[in-house]
């Protein structure tokens, strides 16, 4: 630890984990704003279109730093009082939780445009929705030449498309993606969770598929097993595929059909020491201009509606909020998710364990 | 030593003790604390942690627990407390998160309002046992948890129902991969340290530095080369295919063998250390003299090497094994789903989930292990004792 | 001791060393070289040894010794000539093939095994019975006087219990040559002295054959049959003590061995074994002499400081072997006196017994000693 602040404020979560005790490390003494995203090419095309722009504006630099989400880490920082960073990229459920634990400063929404700007579950107190993800099947289209999967029953299907699969290793999306290949209508698919027998039925389908999965933790894995041929399809971030189609030339499809989409968000963390630099900054990348230049670097879509009504439609198409793809798409429900994370995390890795 | 010095002797030793305060003792107490405390209900509920003693289980409780129960939110002011309520009670039961939320704003509007009229959930009994469950502020929840155990409603301990935790079993994997990397270190570990030993010049150097190399590379880095090397399309299988060994990619990664091999090389070092500074206090002409003696050199290897080099097998494998144990980064990205280890649980509860008790409940039960492996070494390094 | 061997002799820079006690040699070095990459540390090297005989290789450090006895025991090849033990070429055989006992400078003790275990250790190699194995480590343990420490591991011994313990283990089995690379280096000079006469003891008493590496002259000569004395890979002399001190081959030898007066001039004239010979001064004297050498010849006489008289200078006696003097320097050594005498051949150093008349720093004396006491050796 470099620094010298009193060990009160330590804080107790720092004794527990050391990589908690990484994390929220160095606090430097008068910080720069401070904005922590995920990484990646996204972080490098935040860099151009957003960082570098507002600090040449203001004349005051700004610090970057990326994370890779985790609910834990957000509250430790907080928690630990003075936290390091301001303003944070967040998972719709760390934007749900850490709102009802008051974790995060509530925005000031006149500066942004007012919550109606914003596509329904874009916009809350505490976040500003900055882009919208999907979780959807991927796979090498010159490896699969003829009609490719179109949902999670064909993800399934081994016989139609031998080889082993990837899937992210957590119990969200591994769960609607086993109802919906169990014939789950997508529309449905939390409804079915919700009661006890649903959770059994996505457990006994994820079991019929057990055999051939391979599971990913980092977002760039999948992309390497399908370019290699470990996998022949598997979960991916959409952004990823069209990312690396454009950089690489590679010839990876996205699945539209039952993808499953949620919303990234700014919030700015309580008591950060720059929360009002925090609120121009998010104004700033949000404005429509800025905020619809996204799709040129990564395939997101915007939850902001001005912007996503000035991308260009060539781009527009790869977009998980572009409508043909939304239409056959779900959302993702975070409210089911707050409440049931934990035990049904646990439950998956028993699963998994066995 | 004279007795006036003494307090002198004291302060000069000082910074020491406060460094060992500060970063080997307060971290452990506050793990062991934070494994068994579980103060959230009973400070910021405290009315309704003192009602809801007398309820007897059944139904739901009476009006003046649930009346308590509204008192203490209205009272409460700090929304991170409630937070660590909330998170605390939907662990215990899976729901409390929205329950909670929807409560909290309702109460705080109307502070008379009936429970079961903000959501039916408070209708139901499992929710509020979930509260009086957690009044105490103290809980071996956890520690019994971290092992799948848990409390039945009469207050004996039972195992947790089936394929709803795993600890025990990815407890014992971790143990069982940590001793199958332990054995491999040591099978390519010994063999390189004797020879290390008994080479000199450039070629001792050599090959020190090719086990040090590794040690100044990320473990990241290093895991990543090993994904490149042990791929389906990676070096091996590209080799063995080309010259006609495998017909068939082996599959290397994403399985037990991918772990074992990319942990045998992240933790060789750990090996080959303490067996070749063993080795190199060994006098260099024993081998000499026992050949004197009429002994083989596989005899004298035997009866006289291997048991010298004891202490530092022994050494090595218990920094390789302890070092195993706490892997995280490695089965993650080169196992499959059933090499993960405990650390990765740990790592759960800690950064997603926020549980902070079950991280330390976990860690503590770690930690146990280790220090039983510790007293182990211990008794195993001990001087032989003179026979008389 | 043994007599009536004539004194080997340096011939050149080949000296051979050849001719033991007995007829058929035990160990033999004929021809034997050695180098470390370019570097030559054994060149040509002859050497003879009977069984039962004690041979102790003396000389300077770096002088091949050691190296004779590592190519002996088989921890370093050979790299020309031949090595035999009992008629059987050994340059090839294994170390723990040739049945040799080794005890070393550092004593190589396996630090793991009690005293008894050390001392075992070469019987098991051999599948001796365990019985036997038990009552020959007992035995062998009585005889070093070790008897009550058997249960010791070697850290807990001392280092002259721990030699003990080596030298029994490299006794018990009963090897054909025993070899000992300088054992005695590490003790103590009381301890040392006492090893010497254990070691000489057993060797009388056990008839082995023993080779014994030293750089320590005292130890040498108490101890050995013959001395080989080492310099730059060759053997100088070869002989039982008295020769090598008394008689000394060459100038190396003469001044490795003990201490010496030596004194320049020429050989006068060769009568049989006395040679009369001439100093700077035009004093003339009579000595013995090494073989070989031709009136007229530069050469040097060697005196042993114990082995020149003093007297009053007044004193009317005249004659050879007299040179007049002044005392420069007395030194007190204990036992003996040391006396410079700055005389008119030379600069002298004398050892007066304490019985010896007593002498005072500045006092005029002459210097005298009898013909068998001067040795004449080349230059």
């Amino acid at each position: 630890m470099k620094n010298t602040k009193p060990m009160r404020k330590l804080g107790r979560g720092l004794a527990i984990g050391a990589a908690a005790l990484a994390l929220a490390g160095t606090a430097a003494q008068a910080r720069d704003l401070t904005v922590a995203s995920f990484g990646g090419t996204f972080q490098d095309a935040q860099r151009e279109l957003f960082f570098k722009p507002f600090a040449e504006q203001t004349g005051k630099p700004l610090l970057e730093e990326s994370w890779d989400s985790g609910y834990g880490v957000l509250q430790a920082k907080v928690r630990a009082g003075q936290p390091n960073w301001d303003v944070v990229q967040v998972e719709a459920e760390e934007l749900a939780l850490g709102c009802a634990d008051g974790i995060y400063e509530p925005l000031d929404w006149e500066k942004l445009g007012g919550q109606d700007s914003y596509i329904p579950g874009g916009a809350s107190d505490c976040g500003a929705g900055h882009i919208v993800w999907s979780v959807a099947i991927g796979y090498d289209g010159n490896r699969i030449t003829g009609e490719g999967p179109q949902g999670w029953a064909d993800f399934w299907d081994t016989e139609k498309f031998p080889g082993k699969r990837a899937m992210r290793k957590t119990v969200k999306y591994a769960l609607e993606a086993a109802l919906m290949a169990d014939g789950v209508e997508p529309a449905e698919v939390y409804d079915v969770l919700a009661t006890p027998e649903g959770v059994d039925r996505a457990f006994a389908k994820l079991d019929e598929l057990k055999p051939d999965l391979i599971w990913w933790e980092a977002g760039a894995q999948p992309l390497s097993m399908l370019q290699t041929g470990d996998v022949v399809m598997s979960s991916v971030y959409n952004g990823r595929i069209t990312g690396l189609n454009r950089s690489e030339g590679t010839n990876l499809k996205v699945v539209w059909p039952q993808s499953m989409y949620a919303v990234d968000s700014w919030v700015i963390l309580a008591g950060a020491e720059n929360a009002e630099a925090g609120m121009d900054f998010i104004a700033f990348t949000q404005s429509p201009e800025r905020l619809s230049r996204i799709p040129e670097f990564v395939a997101y879509g915007l939850p902001v509606i001005a912007a996503a009504e000035m991308v260009p439609d060539e781009l527009a198409v790869d977009l998980p909020t572009h409508p043909a793809n939304l239409e056959v798409a779900i959302p993702l429900d975070v409210d089911f998710w707050t409440d049931n994370s934990e035990e049904l995390t646990e439950r998956f890795n028993a699963w998994i364990a066995q | 030593m004279n007795r006036l010095s003494r307090p002198r002797a004291f302060l000069l030793m000082s910074p020491l003790l406060l460094f060992l305060g500060l970063f080997f003792v307060w971290p452990l107490v506050s793990v062991i604390w934070q494994a068994v405390s579980d103060p959230a209900i009973s400070r910021v509920l405290p009315r309704t942690a003192a009602e809801i003693g007398g309820w007897g289980g059944e139904g739901v409780p009476s009006d003046e627990v649930q009346a308590a129960f509204r008192e203490d939110i209205v009272a409460n002011t700090d929304d991170m407390a409630m937070g660590d309520v909330t998170r605390r009670l939907n662990s215990s039961q899976s729901g409390f998160r929205s329950l909670m939320g929807k409560t909290v704003r309702e109460v705080r509007e109307t502070p008379d309002i009936a429970l079961i009229e903000i959501d039916d959930r408070w209708g139901e009994t499992a929710f509020w046992k979930a509260i009086q469950d957690n009044a105490s502020p103290y809980t071996d929840a956890f520690l019994l948890s971290a092992l799948d155990l848990q409390r039945a409603g009469s207050g004996e301990i039972e195992a947790m129902p089936a394929g709803s935790s795993a600890n025990r079993t990815i407890i014992l994997r971790t143990l069982w991969i940590s001793a199958i990397v332990t054995l491999c270190c040591l099978l390519i570990g010994l063999p390189y340290a004797m020879i290390a030993a008994s080479v000199t010049g450039w070629k001792r150097a050599v090959m020190i530095a090719a086990v040090l190399l590794p040690l100044w590379t990320s473990l990241l880095v290093r895991t990543a080369a090993w994904m490149i090397i042990l791929q389906e399309s990676g070096i091996i299988n590209q080799v063995l295919m080309g010259i006609g060994i495998i017909s068939d990619p082996l599959v290397l990664i994403y399985n037990r063998a991918g772990v074992v091999i990319a942990m045998t090389h992240v933790l060789l070092p750990f090996m080959v250390l303490p067996i070749y500074s063993v080795l190199l206090t060994v006098p260099g002409n024993l081998m000499s003299a026992a050949a004197s003696l009429g002994a083989h050199p596989v005899r004298a290897f035997l009866r006289v090497l291997l048991p010298l080099s004891l202490r530092g097998m022994i050494s090595g494998m218990l920094l390789v094994f302890m070092s195993s144990i706490g892997y995280y980064i490695t089965p993650a990205l080169v196992g499959g789903a059933s090499d993960q280890m405990i650390s990765s649980v740990i790592a759960f509860y800690a950064t997603q989930s926020a549980n902070w008790s079950m991280a330390a409940a976990l860690g503590l039960i770690l930690l146990v292990l280790t220090l039983l492996l510790y007293a182990l070494y211990n008794r195993l390094s001990r001087d032989p004792v003179p026979t008389r | 001791m043994n007599a009536g061997s004539p004194p080997a002799t340096a011939q050149g820079t080949r000296t051979q060393c050849t001719g033991g006690l007995v007829a058929d040699d035990f160990i033999s070095f004929s021809k034997v070289t050695k180098d470390f990459g370019s570097l030559r540390v054994v060149e040509d090297l002859e050497l003879d040894i009977a069984q039962g005989e004690f041979v102790s290789l003396l000389g300077p450090s770096g002088s091949g010794k050691t190296t004779l006895l590592m190519m002996l025991a088989g921890f370093e090849t050979v790299t020309g000539g031949e090595i035999r033990l009992d008629g059987q070429r050994i340059n090839d055989l294994p170390t723990y093939k040739r049945d040799m006992g080794v005890v070393f400078q550092n004593y190589a003790l396996f630090p793991h095994m009690t005293a008894a275990k050390n001392v075992a250790f070469p019987l098991e190699m051999r599948g001796t019975p365990r019985a036997e194995v038990a009552d020959r480590v007992a035995r062998a343990l009585e005889m070093v006087k070790l008897g009550p420490f058997a249960g010791r591991l070697p850290i807990q011994l001392s280092g002259g219990q721990q030699q003990r313990v080596a030298l029994a283990r490299a006794l018990v089995f009963e090897p054909r040559v025993v070899l000992m690379d300088e054992p005695l280096g590490a003790l103590d000079k009381q301890l040392r002295e006492q090893m010497q006469l254990d070691i000489r003891e057993l060797h009388h008493r056990l008839g082995l054959t023993i080779i014994f590496v030293t750089h320590d002259q005292d130890e040498a000569l108490t101890m050995s049959d013959r001395i080989a004395v080492f310099n730059q890979g060759q053997i100088q002399q070869c002989a039982p003590p008295r020769h090598v001190y008394d008689s000394p081959a060459n100038r190396f030898v003469a001044e490795f061995i003990g201490e010496t007066n030596l004194l320049a001039g020429k050989v006068r004239a060769i009568d049989g074994r006395a040679i009369t010979f001439a100093l700077p001064d035009g004093s003339i004297c009579r000595a013995r002499g090494v073989p070989g050498l031709a009136p007229g010849a530069e050469a040097l006489l060697s005196l042993r400081p114990e082995r020149i008289g003093i007297g009053a200078a007044d004193a009317a006696i005249d004659g050879p072997n007299i040179a007049r003097g002044e005392i420069a320097d007395i030194i007190y050594q204990g036992d003996h006196l040391r006396v410079v005498i700055d005389s008119s051949v030379g600069r002298l150093v004398a050892q007066l017994g304490r019985k010896d008349a007593e002498w005072t720093p500045g006092a005029k004396v002459a210097v005298s000693f009898d013909e068998a006491d001067g040795w004449v050796i080349a230059p």
